[in-house]
């Protein structure tokens, strides 16, 4: 019976990781740039939420939306504020800005509202049932339901509209892309806007299920997200699902194992391993590169 | 890139460190000077002159804890009055004066310099929290001016690793262990716990002692720590450690921390069905634990505390009262810790008589004895720390209830 209790905390913390990481692979996928500010709008989503829920009344459905909206935003001012003018930089310079980004937002929150952390209220009134000596959360089924339903909806973006095709048509080559007559800029932009608002989702989420949000909430899941995303291979959609489960099952076998402390590190043992076996990920394939 | 980050942060706070070191190097110096050309008539350290007697106090008034440092200067304050209003100590009146520290070790040590050469002070009631404690010592014990903290609990402040004593260092709480002993005690021989658990912060040297010394009163009083866990501060997942402990079936869970951390713990600890009695410190004393963790999560859940308002004891509702007319609110821990410091200093400079130096009064604090104060009656043990009593709270409905007092 422990052993399955341990099986779904660890799906339930998976299901955070790979909502997280959605956002984050969809970006890399389609402007190949490993977007490190996407941990701190997703902190950003998280207190959004907080503030519509406990200060302004509003109710979960009405608050998720209004995150996620101006995640959206928020995701589009920093892509052509910060990123824009890279676009043709290295892509160290790129990464580096991405850095930057994130200080900048995480110490600016700091800034105005201190660096305590606040507690979300509570919504679901009766959270556990008992399924065979399982205790099973509410909650963690709506969070594992919610990222396969926003999944799916990515897949169906990415994959069915318009706006999906000249996502993938600006992901294989810009250049061709703008000459084929497809607005790179805005199509970019788009991908933020998505990208963002699916971290701001899982900003509300997270706070739900885990009560406390602070402004530095969004670094450490935000690298392991990073991981996920890497583990299902980077720019796959249901790879980043699957590498998220993967890592919050992993995460939670070393813990109850008794190395709790070395929880975190196992994490990033996974990301040098897949990087040194299996560079493209679980899901990837070794694409050739063209010359 | 939290690696970079924490290089860059190490490298300041380095600069920032050295730069102190210099400030109090520099401070000394000129100490010495000042000492000798004063002529040293009546002993060491600064001496009361006129009729009032000077006692700084240097305080977090501001900054990241700063609500521990303005709740004690109010319990100061209140203490100061009543004595004065009462003919002050040996017919002289008490001037307190309040410096603010900022929270930070570097402006504790400036604010410390200043009382004792500018100000002139005869003692102080030190910084707030340990580490500024610490920072402080090493300036209390070169101008021989006793230095009290009211709520440093960390034993280093009054013992240095090495074993000596600072002479100049005291205080008026309980050492971080003693709270473990209490718990031990209290979880064995009130609650009746036999196999009990231990899940303790892992990287605050506080939850580590606690722990220690948890286990070693319990295996004492006849238990056993069916299980030892450890979390990392920051974490938000404890759900997988959790569920390794109710395997283990204990029957009573002690989990040193802060509330950051321990409000989730106690909230995911009750949503995988841990019924069992859960225990911590002061650590745990504050009302965002109660949001964190939830009001019916928090049942049957106790901490060890420094007092409590509700206390029926007499002295203590006194001062509930005193403190209430004055400031219109229930005194917390800290105010009465303020409270008591400046008793506890007054006793000593009573005693000290007509020759009040800083070398009495820290002779004179080192001989209390039977001391009777809000926070408990003390005497002085031979590391400079008090041997007092501590008080068990319980949470009921979200509010502390006092449940009982356990004596050392």
């Amino acid at each position: 019976m422990e052993w399955i209790q341990q099986l779904v905390n660890g799906i339930s913390l998976g299901s955070i990781y790979a909502l997280i990481a959605l956002g984050y692979t969809m970006v890399y996928g389609i402007i190949k740039l490993i977007n490190f500010a996407h941990g701190d709008v997703f902190m950003l989503g998280a207190f959004i939420g907080f503030f519509a829920i406990a200060r302004w009344d509003m109710h979960f459905i009405p608050a998720l939306l209004m995150a996620m909206i101006l995640c959206a935003v928020i995701g589009v001012i920093i892509e052509r504020v910060a990123y824009k003018r890279l676009r043709n930089a290295t892509r160290i310079a790129a990464l580096i800005t991405a850095i930057g980004v994130s200080l900048l937002i995480e110490y600016t929150v700091i800034f105005f509202r201190g660096a305590a952390p606040e507690a979300y209220p509570t919504i679901f009134e009766n959270p556990s049932f008992n399924v065979f000596g399982v205790q099973i959360d509410t909650r963690s089924i709506f969070i594992l339901t919610v990222s396969i339903v926003l999944m799916m909806l990515l897949q169906f973006i990415v994959h069915r509209t318009k706006i999906g095709k000249a996502m993938r048509a600006v992901s294989h080559d810009a250049d061709a892309a703008r000459l084929m007559g497809i607005n790179v800029d805005n199509t970019i932009s788009a991908t933020f806007a998505i990208g963002s608002a699916l971290a701001g989702a899982a900003g509300v989420i997270f706070g739900i299920y885990y009560t406390r949000i602070d402004p530095l909430m969004g670094v450490l899941p935000g690298l392991k997200a990073f991981v996920a995303a890497v583990l299902g291979g980077i720019g796959i959609i249901p790879g980043a699902m699957a590498g998220g489960l993967v890592l919050g099952v992993v995460e939670t076998v070393v813990s109850a194992l008794g190395f709790s402390l070395w929880r975190d590190a196992a994490a990033f043992v996974i990301l040098i391993l897949i990087l040194i076996l299996r560079p493209a990920g679980i899901f990837g394939k070794n694409a050739r590169e063209k010359v | 890139m939290k690696h970079y980050k924490l290089k860059k942060f190490a490298s300041l706070f380095l600069a920032t460190s050295v730069l102190a070191g210099a400030l109090a190097g520099c401070g000394t110096d000129s100490g010495g000077g000042s000492s000798s050309n004063g002529g040293s008539s009546s002993g060491g350290g600064n001496s009361a002159s006129g009729d009032t007697i000077k006692i700084g106090a240097n305080l977090e008034l501001s900054g990241a804890v700063a609500t521990y440092g303005l709740s004690i200067a109010d319990g100061a304050t209140l203490a100061m009055e009543e004595i004065n209003a009462s003919g002050g100590i040996n017919g002289k009146k008490i001037e307190l004066i309040k410096v603010d520290n900022k929270s930070e070790n570097a402006e504790a040590v400036s604010a410390a310099i200043r009382l004792a050469e500018q100000e002139k002070v005869v003692a102080m009631i030190g910084p707030a929290t340990s580490g500024n404690s610490v920072a402080t010592v090493q300036i209390a014990n070169q101008h021989k001016i006793p230095m009290v903290t009211a709520s440093g609990t960390a034993p280093n402040v009054t013992e240095n690793a090495d074993g000596t004593i600072n002479e100049y260092a005291f205080r008026t709480c309980f050492i971080d262990p003693f709270q473990g002993t209490v718990a031990a005690n209290f979880a064995t021989n009130e609650l009746g716990a036999k196999n009990v658990a231990i899940y303790a912060d892992n990287a605050s040297d506080y939850a580590k002692g606690l722990a220690a010394s948890f286990k070693e009163t319990v295996e004492k009083n006849g238990g056993k720590v069916v299980i030892e866990q450890a979390y990392v501060a920051k974490d938000v997942d404890f759900k997988s450690t959790l569920t390794n402990i109710k395997g283990a079936n204990p029957d009573f869970i002690f989990i040193p921390g802060y509330y950051e951390e321990v409000g989730l713990i106690v909230k995911q600890a009750r949503e995988l069905g841990i019924t069992a009695p859960l225990m911590g410190a002061d650590g745990w004393d504050s009302p965002t634990l109660i949001d964190l963790a939830g009001k019916d999560a928090l049942n049957n859940t106790f901490i060890t505390n420094h007092y409590s308002s509700e206390d029926p004891d007499e002295t203590i509702q006194k001062f509930v009262k005193a403190f209430e007319t004055k400031y219109n609110q229930a005194p917390n821990a800290f105010h009465a810790l303020g409270y008591d410091t400046v008793y506890y200093l007054k006793d000593a400079i009573e005693r000290a008589g007509d020759n009040v130096t800083g070398e009495t009064i820290k002779n004179m604090l080192a001989e209390t004895k039977d001391l009777s104060l809000v926070t408990g009656k003390f005497t002085v043990d031979e590391k400079h720390n008090p041997v007092k009593s501590a008080t068990v709270l319980e949470f009921k409905d979200g509010n502390q209830v006092f449940n009982s007092k356990v004596n050392p």
